[in-house]
């Protein structure tokens, strides 16, 4: 582009620049003589609003802003899976390599490797007709994920070459399709505006859980592939923790894992254990299907706003192959705190709590690119995309603006409790105020994978919650004395469901993960005991005998029974189960 | 700062000010956050910095207030340059002002380098997961929240309370277990008394370790927006040191809250829209890039712990200074006043603390193989005996079953045995844990349920007794 433009403000990330008629929203520009990183985010006549991804310190008024006439856009090809990003997908690594270890300005860095050599199998011919969305040819990218290399949505026609299987790079190109508009060459590389999502036939309705291993989520309040959740909760109670499990142990084909705004050293922690961690269906390493963003909260504030779109553009384009995706932001509230502090800069009018009136029409565009979809393409395909957010309210309000306005979009609430983190409960899950709107329709599901009892067994326990909290009420006021014997009952009975259930520790090797099986027969022992208990009591066994009986150690330590155990042991522990209350029985004739 | 700066651009058309804020008229060639020196009427010389620049004009923030400034004899100087601190080896030992210059009467430092105070983020990549753990003798911190090597861990407290006492304690004692290094300690005070000053500096005279020791003191009766750089100088003071001198510092800062005060004056002043009780929107990113300066870098000797300090007003955990460093920071020891009115030091309530690191710091090789099902343990009964407490207080103590009682007589034990110890007693790791498992030797056997049963065998007193005897 000839056009150049002039600075004539510079007010923290906010820089605006005159001369610069013709420029469009949301195009990229090159800042200052360091050609720092920037978008136009307002127009105002021949006057453009620039955010800029970088720090501004020493930026000037008359130094020139380059505009490049194409959108913010993302790099989508082989050497994506594993990798780690900041906010504007420059790679992490590679800036360490070139830069060292503290960040410098006005540096760039290909998304993507130019020089590596992928393998190719082709899958068409030539003389093929392909539509935007087709597969034209495959790269195993890692041992989780075999990279299908899509024709760009906006190109149709023939094949009129492609290159035999072989070595290639992404910059090499693979393919010609012959179109009304001319011939098109392709490489397995493509670009896709961050902003716009990518298009698909039809969304469909989500059918299949994405489990997680965790056990009050897959159980209580389920999650879909291609739902929307949040999880809101003050500092402490856990947030990053449940996003950390959810990004290792969700049954997705690739994850993406949004840093933005959060702390350095918990990415570090990511980026140290991922590699580590071994994924449970597979046994490969878990950043065989991982990809990290990292924009954490002393990173530039422009790129943290860009970071979430970033995430979610990568994710549609592994959708569009025919995979599941799950996508967590860690956390959506540092990303609305960066669209507030621009919105200020701005000076625009403000809405509740200073943030933009743009607020809620802004989340729900970015949760609404979540879904279950048929992909492009002349085959049938269905790819999901998953999103979960992770929501910090100040001082742990959920009435706050962020907060209030995720709940009005998100399906699946999992909210977090202060009070239950004090006492180390964790996961610190409310499960009094926590839904899932998905749990009906997955009914089927349960019914027909797991087990058909399952449904029951869910509702006795949350049933036994739901009259805990009742009870405890009652405890409160009167004291435990108030309480009759069948009270006692349900109380002890949701005390478990609550400690030898509910709570999972994401630290042991064995606790971290639980399958859906394993969950299924561990509520059936704990509800089995609590009927066993009813009857025991109306037959005047007191309570008291009930508590000693050994059994309740095993059912306690239930949860650290290997997977491929845990059934069994189960089932041995409610053949103690009756075995002990029988015996109860024996000493209470004498 | 010290150095005197000779170029630049010399502006004498203030046209407006406005608290802490300069408005300068028909200026050229400014760029954001270049360094303003001020000469005042009167001859002296202040710095400022440009916080907003147009064609037209400049809006600069003076650190050391505008009292004495006018409209026709002030000159303002711009630099060109960002706020840099020579620095140097020759730091350690020495005391600034919360300017960067030096207040002891020492020479003058000749730099080895100039460091933007700013400071530069760290690639997350480059990022070490800390680990190391740092035993500061205190069984409330080592036992139940403890620190580690890189993280950064604010004392929550409120005014009055002896949360002084403490970080004095942590610099006396911290050390990381089977290495040599010490730790030396960077203290940036911004706006507590002269007496409080004094405290530190006498702490660290007295056991001889100011030649480990660096201080920048901004006093309350200094210009508050220099608040808004002293943290900054320590920083760089202390990143340089770790990463070139690959030495182990620790950071205190105090009191963070006379910071946010000083960034909610400066935000006024420019007629921002508040956020929440009149702090700036930007509050979060603000402190994010003071407390993300600590860490661990791969390849670097160094490190950089912080202990920021900040006094909670009214003691109200929601308020925005604590909460939005409650998320930022790895935690909080929080300090509680109801703890200190019992006469226990320190007084820390462990159920709203946190070490969210505490796990990378823990278990065999590093504290001892149970200590994670130790801590939890003692979480849980203290929290079930704490809400009991509450319970008496309503239905009284006749109501309460045997188990109660016993969980209501720990909490009172756990409180004089476990947490309360003397500001100059060094607990060491292995005393913390013996003490916390004989106060749960008080349960029988099946309430010790978050404890792994190999454990219980080996380090619960009735075995260990028997199996010493």
């Amino acid at each position: 582009m000839e056009a150049k433009g002039r600075i004539v403000r510079v007010s923290g990330p906010a820089v605006t620049a005159d001369n610069m008629t013709g420029s469009q929203m949301y195009e990229l520009v090159r800042v200052g003589e360091e050609k720092l990183v920037g978008e136009i985010i307002k127009i105002e006549g021949n006057k453009a609003i620039i955010q800029v991804y970088e720090e501004t310190a020493g930026l000037k008024p008359g130094e020139p802003v380059e505009r490049t006439g194409r959108p913010l856009s993302v790099e989508l090809g082989p050497g994506i899976i594993g990798q780690t990003y900041d906010g504007i997908q420059r790679p992490l690594p590679k800036t360490q390599e070139l830069i060292g270890p503290f960040f410098k300005r006005g540096f760039a860095i290909p998304s993507l490797d130019r020089d590596k050599k992928w393998d190719f199998t082709p899958s068409v011919k030539v003389g093929d007709r392909v539509v935007g969305g087709d597969i034209l040819g495959t790269v195993p990218e890692t041992p989780l994920v075999t990279h299908r290399i899509l024709v760009p949505p906006d190109v149709h026609g023939t094949i009129k070459d492609i290159v035999k299987e072989g070595k290639y790079t992404i910059m090499d190109e693979i393919a010609t399709v012959e179109t009304e508009a001319g011939d098109v060459k392709l490489k397995m590389v493509q670009t896709w505006p961050v902003r716009r999502g990518r298009p698909y036939k039809v969304k469909l309705p989500p059918d299949t859980p994405l489990l997680t291993g965790q056990r009050i989520f897959d159980t209580f309040f389920p999650m879909v592939k291609g739902g929307q959740g949040a999880i809101p909760g003050g500092f402490g109670t856990g947030k990053t923790v449940m996003l950390h499990q959810l990004a290792q142990w969700a049954d997705a084909n690739v994850v993406i894992y949004v840093g933005c705004g959060e702390r350095g050293n918990e990415m570090a922690e990511v980026l140290e254990r991922f590699p580590k961690l071994k994924d449970p269906r597979s046994g490969y390493p878990l950043m065989d299907r991982t990809i990290l963003v990292a924009n954490t909260s002393n990173m530039p504030i422009a790129a943290r706003e860009a970071s979430i779109y970033t995430g979610i553009t990568m994710g549609e384009y592994f959708r569009d192959m025919g995979y599941d995706v799950a996508l967590m932001a860690d956390s959506t509230s540092r990303w609305a705190e960066a669209l507030r502090e621009i919105s200020g800069r701005l000076e625009e009018m403000p809405g509740e709590e200073g943030y933009p009136a743009y607020l809620a029409s802004r989340l729900s565009e970015f949760y609404e690119r979540a879904g279950r979809v048929l992909t492009l393409g002349s085959t049938e395909r269905i790819g999901s995309v998953s999103v979960v957010g992770a929501v910090s309210p100040p001082g742990a309000d959920f009435s706050e603006p962020v907060t209030q306005n995720t709940l009005r979009i998100i399906k699946v609430f999992w909210g977090l409790d202060k009070t239950l983190a004090e006492k180390r409960h964790f996961p610190a899950i409310n499960w009094l105020t926590s839904y899932s709107l998905y749990s009906e329709s997955l009914e089927e599901w349960y019914r027909r994978n797991v087990n058909p009892e399952f449904l029951e067994l869910r509702g006795k326990a949350l049933w036994l919650l739901q009259r805990e909290e009742e009870l405890q009420e009652i405890v409160r006021l009167v004291g435990p004395d108030a309480l009759s014997e069948s009270q006692r009952v349900i109380l002890e009975a949701a005390r478990m469901i609550r400690e030898d259930f509910l709570m999972q520790s994401a630290y042991h090797p064995v606790d971290t993960y639980c399958s859906i099986e394993k969950c299924y027969s561990m509520l059936r022992v704990i509800i089995r005991f609590y009927e066993e208990m009813g009857k025991a009591v109306e037959r005047g066994v007191p309570i008291k005998s009930i508590l000693s009986l050994p059994v309740l150690e095993d059912i306690a330590r239930m949860k650290l029974a290997p997977l491929d155990e845990a059934v069994k042991v189960c089932k041995e522990i409610e053949s103690k189960i009756s075995e002990q209350f029988n015996s109860l029985y024996t000493t209470l004739r004498r | 700062m010290s150095k005197t700066i000779l170029t630049g651009k010399e502006y004498s058309t203030v046209k407006e000010i406005a608290g802490p804020l300069l408005f300068v008229e028909r200026t050229t060639g400014i760029s954001y956050g270049e360094v303003v020196k001020i000469r005042t009427p009167t001859g002296e010389e202040r710095t400022g910095q440009v916080l907003e620049v147009d064609e037209k004009r400049a809006i600069v923030q003076v650190f050391e207030g505008t009292s004495g400034l006018d409209v026709t004899k002030t000159v303002t100087r711009f630099t060109g340059d960002t706020l840099k601190f020579p620095v140097s080896l020759d730091i350690i030992g020495r005391i600034f002002d919360g300017s960067g210059k030096p207040i002891d009467g020492g020479p003058e430092i000749i730099p080895e380098d100039e460091r933007d105070i700013h400071g530069a983020p760290i690639n997350p990549y480059s990022r070490a997961h800390p680990s190391e753990f740092i035993q500061t003798g205190i069984s409330a911190i080592d036992g139940m929240n403890t620190l580690v090597r890189g993280q950064k861990l604010p004392l929550f407290s409120g005014s009055g309370l002896p949360h002084n006492l403490i970080a004095a304690q942590i610099a006396r004692q911290a050390k990381v277990l089977g290495k040599e290094e010490e730790f030396a300690v960077v203290f940036a005070a911004m706006g507590i008394t002269s007496d409080e000053a004094r405290f530190f500096r006498e702490d660290f005279e007295k056991r001889g370790a100011m030649d480990r020791v660096v201080m920048f003191i901004n006093l309350a009766d200094d210009p508050a927006i220099e608040r808004l750089i002293t943290p900054r100088l320590a920083l760089t003071a202390a990143e340089f040191l770790a990463f070139d001198y690959d030495l182990h510092i620790l950071v205190i800062l105090t009191d963070m809250t006379n910071y946010a005060e000083a960034l909610r004056e400066i935000s006024a002043a420019r007629e921002e829209v508040p956020g929440r009780r009149g702090y700036p929107g930007y509050m979060y990113t603000d402190l994010a890039t003071i407390y993300e300066r600590a860490g661990r870098i791969h390849g670097r000797k160094g490190s950089v712990t912080q202990i920021p300090i900040l006094t909670m007003p009214h003691d109200d955990i929601t308020h925005p200074i604590p909460d939005l460093t409650g998320y930022i920071t790895e935690g909080q020891i929080y300090v509680e006043r109801a703890l200190h009115m019992k006469g226990i030091y320190p007084p820390i309530n462990v159920l709203p603390s946190l070490s969210r690191l505490m796990n990378e710091g823990i278990g065999k090789g590093k504290t001892r193989e149970e200590h994670r099902y130790v801590a939890d343990q003692l979480y849980y009964a203290y929290a079930e005996g704490r809400s009991l407490r509450e319970l008496v207080a309503v239905i009284g103590e006749e109501a309460l079953t045997e188990r109660d009682r016993l969980y209501l007589e720990f909490a009172d034990r756990y409180e004089r045995e476990f947490i309360n110890q003397g500001p100059y007693e060094d607990r060491d790791i292995e005393k913390t844990l013996d003490i916390g498992w004989n106060l749960l030797a008080m349960f029988p056997e099946t309430e010790l349920k978050r404890i792994d049963p190999v454990y219980i065998k080996k380090y619960h007193p009735k075995y260990k007794e028997k199996k010493e005897s």
